[in-house]
């Protein structure tokens, strides 16, 4: 089975993330980069459905030329090979969904899998878009029965049920108060959430392996995508600091703050 | 723990390939999500955490440096001194093991080792399935290994060990251990290196203990009573005191590259202390005195991180010299050790706690300063390059 996998470069979660004063975007020096933690849930992912049923991993990315090490980390954890769409200028969701549907289209594999959304603009999107433009179905939030202390974890088994006929595909889904499962035909889209596993760290052998394993170059004119974007970020801010706290001298008082002040009880 | 821009004030990361990047923080992800958390109990139990040898061996740590054939990562020199940065960031003891593993002993293997030696040792301990020490040290014989007392003699198709060895990093943990021994009636130049494996009859081997330094870390003694040790068992490809300096120069390499990990938490942590601390009602790192240490600090991290760095590629390109490794330990690890101490003030009465990093670091560096060639040593070795005089005496 093959599937295609992605990994979006984002700002390090544990990076100090200024907003500039004039909102019209963040600062950029000093910072670190990541593959969005989702993104590597879906490499995971991805990767034991091939050790299980055979296959292999496609992971794309698109973005400058700086995406190319998400890529390798994703080829260094075991990916087989690396789509790149290098496009260095502005891009939304759905530009991002349209390049992805053309790899989808050249490469076609038997799954899509993504994040759920991207740490850096939380726009949980992408996956959506792409099941539609592709008229694939679709199944967001994946999720896993198992916890992730379990053994089926700890053994590296796949989330993602395949059928036995490799038809379909059963998903587990976090839904508020629950799970919800549901079978999707193959080809389909599936989006990862947090507890779908816990990805492996990568290896030094690995990191060499990478080096020779191939990225291929694509553009969005090569692929006949017009990535113009029909949203704008207009203002970016900073949430509100939050004030310190305050001691009170007797519970009485933390009563009566809590009653008039936080309005709580 | 997230590493604030101003660490690498020189842009050093510019100065290293795709690879090497991604080496470190392979490694360096491991430390802040699996060893981080738990380090201070480990040091205060006195004890190595077995249970993280499987994932270290599964990244490919033990023996990187070393080619793929047997099983390992065939990184460079840099590559590998990075990932040591990384260990020590996280624990001395964590560091010394892999050194342990990977230089002294996966190392002399390789390059000293029979062809059936390699196939049998390499890819083992490479998976960490078999772990290594290395015994030079005796107690009566530290920065003067020539006068060594252990004696091997020929007996046949097998040689008999007698003898002791001390301060043995992994020792009573070690399913193979390197013991270089005189043979026969011999003197320096007759040392060769023996692979005793674990359970062999008269060998015996028993944990150091009051150790208030490289605590998460085993360190023994090893006793030889009449071993029976085949020949087939003696490292061919070397003999004399070449052996065992030639595995201290590979490790004492990733020694100049590794104490910077160690320096690099003190000064993080300091830093991020010295903002958040009020006193007098501003942070403490409001004050000249403070940013003086921290300035200190960021300055000779700078510099170990130059040093060590061409050193790993002069090493790279087979051009590194044992004066050019003396210098390196000898400044990194003074210049470390001294960021501890600094930290340890910036930190205050909590600055002695194992809450706090760098009391460990700084205890643990120590021991550093000690091994692999002491400070004086190393002044001994640079004195002599520089005058052509013999300092050491004897
Ligand atoms: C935690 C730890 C782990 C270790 N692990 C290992 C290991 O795995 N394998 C192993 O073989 N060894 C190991 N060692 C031993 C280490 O290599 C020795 O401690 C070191 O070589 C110094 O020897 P010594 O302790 O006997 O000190 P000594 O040689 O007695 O030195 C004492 C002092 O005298 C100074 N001195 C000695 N000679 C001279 C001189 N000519 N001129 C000026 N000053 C001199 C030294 O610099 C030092 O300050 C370890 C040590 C420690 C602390």
């Amino acid at each position: 089975m093959k599937i295609l996998v992605t990994a979006k470069r984002v700002e390090d979660y544990e990076s100090k993330i200024k907003v500039k004063p004039d909102g019209s975007g963040i600062f950029l020096e000093g910072l670190k980069y990541k593959i969005n933690p989702f993104d590597e849930i879906a490499v995971e992912e991805g990767l034991r459905l091939a050790a299980k049923h055979g296959g292999e991993v496609v992971v794309a990315s698109v973005g400058g030329k700086e995406v190319q090490e998400q890529l390798r980390h994703a080829l260094a954890m075991g990916a087989h090979k690396a789509v790149w769409v290098n496009h260095a200028g502005p891009l939304d969701q759905l530009g991002v969904a349209g390049l992805l549907a053309k790899v989808c289209e050249q490469e076609k594999p038997d799954m899509a899998i993504l994040g759920k959304q991207a740490v850096d603009d939380d726009q949980n999107q992408v996956g959506q878009y792409l099941a539609e433009l592709l008229g694939w179905g679709m199944a967001t939030f994946a999720s896993k029965v198992e916890s992730l202390e379990s053994d089926a974890e700890k053994a590296k088994a796949p989330g993602l049920a395949v059928s036995a006929d490799g038809k379909a595909v059963r998903v587990v889904r976090e839904v508020d108060g629950g799970l919800d499962t549901l079978d999707v035909q193959l080809p389909a889209v599936v989006t990862t959430d947090l507890r779908l596993n816990q990805p492996r760290y990568a290896s030094l052998p690995g990191i060499m392996k990478a080096k020779s394993k191939p990225i291929a170059e694509l553009t969005p004119a090569g692929l006949g995508v017009d990535v113009t974007p029909k949203l704008t970020i207009t203002k970016m801010a900073a949430p509100p600091a939050r004030k310190a706290g305050i001691k009170v001298p007797d519970v009485a008082t933390l009563v009566e703050k809590l009653k008039s002040e936080a309005k709580v009880v | 723990m997230s590493r604030s821009p101003v660490t690498d004030l020189y842009r050093i990361d510019d100065m290293l390939t795709a690879e090497e990047r991604a080496a470190r923080d392979l490694v360096a992800g491991f430390i802040d999500r699996d060893y981080l958390p738990k380090v201070g109990r480990w040091f205060r139990d006195g004890k190595f955490p077995m249970e993280v040898v499987p994932t270290l061996a599964e990244m490919g740590v033990f023996g990187a440096p070393l080619p793929t054939e047997y099983g390992c990562a065939g990184m460079n020199n840099v590559a590998y001194g990075l990932i040591l940065q990384e260990l020590e960031r996280g624990d001395s003891g964590l560091r010394s093991f892999a050194s342990v593993q990977t230089s002294l002993c996966m190392y002399p293997i390789w390059q000293f080792g029979s062809e059936k030696q390699k196939r049998r040792w390499l890819p083992e301990m490479a998976k960490g399935r078999a772990i290594g020490c290395f015994g030079l040290t005796e107690p009566d014989f530290g920065s003067d290994p020539g006068g060594m007392r252990t004696r091997a003699r020929k007996d046949g198709e097998h040689y008999v060990l007698n003898g002791s060895k001390t301060w043995i990093t992994n020792g009573s943990i070690a399913d193979v251990a390197i013991v270089w021994a005189k043979v026969d009636d011999g003197d320096s130049k007759s040392i060769r290196g023996f692979l005793l494996e674990k359970g062999m009859p008269g060998f015996t081997a028993q944990d150091i203990h009051g150790k208030f330094s490289l605590r998460a870390s085993f360190t023994s003694e090893l006793s030889f009573q009449d071993v029976r040790v085949p020949a087939a068992n003696l490292l061919p490809g070397v003999q004399g005191l070449r052996g065992p300096l030639s595995c201290l120069n590979s490790a004492r390499a990733g020694i100049a590259f590794a104490v910077t990990g160690a320096a690099i938490a003190c000064f993080e942590g300091a830093r991020e202390y010295a903002l958040s601390r009020q006193m007098f009602g501003k942070p403490i790192a409001g004050f000249q005195l403070t940013q003086e240490k921290l300035a200190d600090m960021l300055q000779e991290i700078v510099k170990a991180q130059l040093v060590s760095l061409r050193l790993g590629r002069l090493k790279d390109e087979g051009k590194v010299t044992p004066e050019q490794v003396s210098l390196a330990k000898r400044n990194n690890v003074k210049a470390a050790l001294e960021i501890a101490r600094s930290a340890r003030s910036i930190f205050g009465a909590n600055g002695i706690t194992d809450e706090y990093p760098a009391i460990r670091h700084m205890l643990n560096l120590e021991s550093v300063f000690t091994y692999e060639g002491t400070h004086e040593v190393h002044t001994l070795i640079l004195g002599k390059a520089i005058t052509g005089l013999d300092a050491f005496g004897g």
